[in-house]
């Protein structure tokens, strides 16, 4: 599901990250750890083929993702991939259908009611299915983000930080919710988090440690843009 | 086309999830647009309508005054005559071989503000007038009516003239006038006009004034007209035809084509003015949908980096943006084009009370649509830069953004 060899990413500034080969089977877990500035969310990135220009070897889904080019990108990642960011950014334009009908237009496909009735069943949110996301709480609104990533049953789950901003229980409901939507769609789960919590309740999953880039001598944002 | 109505569709509910902005961007589009379009109807109804009324018509002749006023009072009846001159003046006129006919107007009189004129059928001629009902005149006190007052005098009403053209004046009751005739509509001057023969005219005043036979008849020899409108009996005689007049009798002539070309100089300056003023509310909007389009990219940023995400190629997301300019564009040019209809429906109604030019709003030109490709153009140009910005969003960066 998720292979990677000799992978490495180079930022405009000439800083470059090298990240430690993986094999992740399918429907099977795997926790990116590490610091602030560690390039989880670059490693995440590649892996959803937003960023360009890696070297090396990177499969994803049967794909070879280093491979795609342009609105391929785009088109590959709308139909495989689920995105769970640690800041939801669930529109506040629409409603919470709206916000799950959005999977469809992004990924240019027909909107298909059927389905999204059935996520929001699923997550346990559809008598919310009217309501603006502000008037969801953190949970709720949560679940409907999670809703959103598996909408269209993606082959690989990413997450990004999916429990900093959770108390204990929170993040426990948001780990096995994420656990549950995964297995349900039989997808892959590729979670970026420094929160012991989780690495303490998915001690059986696979773990990937990544070095901290201040090593390197260079922090991610500061050049993120060029290589976008 | 599928992904163009998806777009349209996406771009709508986030517009009405800003309905403020929306509307107050769409607004000022509108104001911008409805300005254009009152100028244009106005400019346009102005020049087709002077073109046709001036048609035929090479010079005026009438009492010494301003040229401008001739044509004002004798060719568009929008102005008072200066005053009358002597009908055998205007007969000796006649007789020059470089005229071919001289067509004479009587002013004076008027009925609740429409003017009575009297003429001759060569007047019915000049602008190829039909009779919609009745008859041509065939005897003095006899009336042809245009089409504006065809309801308020059919055919074999009596009514009486009154001193003056602006209505209101004393009231010729000793000689009243007989409908016969109702011209069909020919949107030109003769709408609003009630036309009678010359003798007509001189009948209601020598009526009113003679004391007695002696009188009368002194007032016959002494008759006048208001205006003589001439075509030349070759294209030659503009160049020294009028200058004859003037140097050479006590009459004045005025040629219509120069006289309307100085009117539209002058107001040339005001139309102007209304254009640039007009320029300035479409620079507004244009400046107000920059404004708005920045905050609405800086709060939806997250959302927008989301969609890419989902899989919207950076295209498709400035293409929504793209179509929300779009559409409020279009809602401000819809808005626009009504409301300027309406304007100029309510300058015509108001025209139309002074028995002045006719306007219309009900006129539709091919000039508007030019006007939405340049509402349409200044909207994406004014979009531009916030555009690029949304294509080259930096995803990673903005999902991460607290």
């Amino acid at each position: 599901m998720l292979a990677s060899e000799n992978l490495s990413f180079s930022y405009a500034g000439g800083a470059a990250l090298r990240f430690p080969d993986m094999a992740l089977p399918q429907g099977e877990v795997l926790l990116l750890h590490g610091a602030s500035g560690s390039g989880k969310s670059t490693l995440l990135a590649l892996c959803c083929a937003l960023l360009g220009g890696a070297v090396g070897k990177l499969e994803v889904a049967g794909q070879d993702v280093l491979a795609l080019v342009g609105s391929e990108r785009d088109a590959w990642r709308g139909r495989t991939v689920g995105f769970l960011p640690q800041r939801l950014h669930l529109s506040e334009s629409l409603t919470v259908r709206g916000n799950l009908a959005l999977v469809f237009f992004a990924a240019g496909l027909p909107e298909d009611p059927t389905k999204i009735n059935a996520a929001l069943h699923a997550l346990g949110v559809r008598e919310f299915a009217e309501r603006r996301p502000s008037e969801l709480s953190g949970g709720q609104a949560q679940r409907v983000a999670l809703a959103r990533a598996v909408l269209l049953t993606p082959k690989i789950i990413l997450a990004d930080e999916p429990t900093a901003s959770l108390d204990d229980e929170a993040a426990s409901q948001a780990i096995a919710l994420l656990l549950q939507a995964a297995h349900s769609c039989g997808a892959s789960l590729v979670m970026a988090t420094h929160d012991g919590r989780v690495k303490q309740a998915l001690e059986s999953a696979q773990h990937v440690f990544l070095q901290n880039l201040s090593q390197i001598g260079q922090s991610p944002a500061k050049n993120m843009r060029g290589v976008l | 086309m599928k992904n163009i109505v998806s777009i349209f569709s996406y771009a709508s509910r986030m517009l009405l999830a800003r309905p403020g902005a929306a509307l107050l961007n769409a607004l000022l589009i509108a104001l911008g647009v409805a300005t254009m379009t009152v100028l244009l109807l106005v400019s346009t109804q102005m020049e087709r309508s002077f073109e046709r009324d001036l048609a035929g018509v090479d010079v005026v002749v009438g009492a010494k005054g301003s040229p401008l006023q001739m044509i004002l009072a004798g060719v568009l009846h929008v102005d008072v005559p200066a005053g009358n001159i002597p009908l055998a003046a205007a007969q000796e006129l006649a007789k020059d071989p470089r005229v071919k006919r001289l067509i004479p107007l009587s002013l004076g009189d008027s009925f609740e503000g429409a003017r009575i004129v009297g003429t001759t059928v060569d007047y019915l001629s000049l602008y190829q007038a039909k009779m919609n009902e009745g008859q041509i005149w065939s005897q003095p006190m006899q009336a042809v009516v245009g089409a504006d007052l065809a309801e308020k005098l059919p055919i074999n009403a009596v009514f009486a003239g009154s001193h003056g053209l602006g209505g209101g004046g004393e009231l010729h009751g000793k000689a009243k006038y007989t409908v016969v005739g109702q011209l069909q509509r020919c949107g030109c001057v003769l709408d609003r006009l009630i036309l009678t023969s010359t003798e007509s005219v001189w009948q209601v005043h020598e009526k009113e004034i003679a004391l007695d036979e002696v009188d009368k008849r002194a007032l016959q020899e002494e008759r006048e007209i208001t205006f003589g409108l001439i075509q030349y009996a070759s294209p030659l005689a503009a160049v020294s035809f009028p200058r004859f007049v003037n140097s050479s009798t006590d009459l004045q002539a005025a040629a219509p084509a120069i006289e309307i070309t100085r009117l539209f100089r002058m107001v040339g300056v005001g139309t102007q003015v209304l254009q640039a003023f007009a320029a300035v509310l479409l620079a507004v909007a244009a400046i107000s949908l920059l404004m708005s389009l920045t905050q609405a990219l800086r709060e939806r940023r997250g959302d927008l980096a989301m969609l890419r995400m989902l899989g919207a190629s950076p295209g498709k997301v400035a293409g929504l943006l793209l179509f929300e300019t779009l559409i409020l564009a279009l809602a401000g040019w819809v808005i626009g084009v009504l409301l300027g209809h309406l304007l100029t429906s309510l300058i015509g109604y108001l025209l139309a009370q002074e028995k002045s030019l006719l306007v219309s709003g009900a006129l539709w030109l091919p000039q508007e649509l030019l006007l939405l490709a340049g509402v349409l153009v200044l909207s994406v140009l004014a979009v531009a830069w916030p555009l690029r910005q949304a294509y080259r969003l930096d995803v990673l960066k903005q999902l991460q953004t607290r």
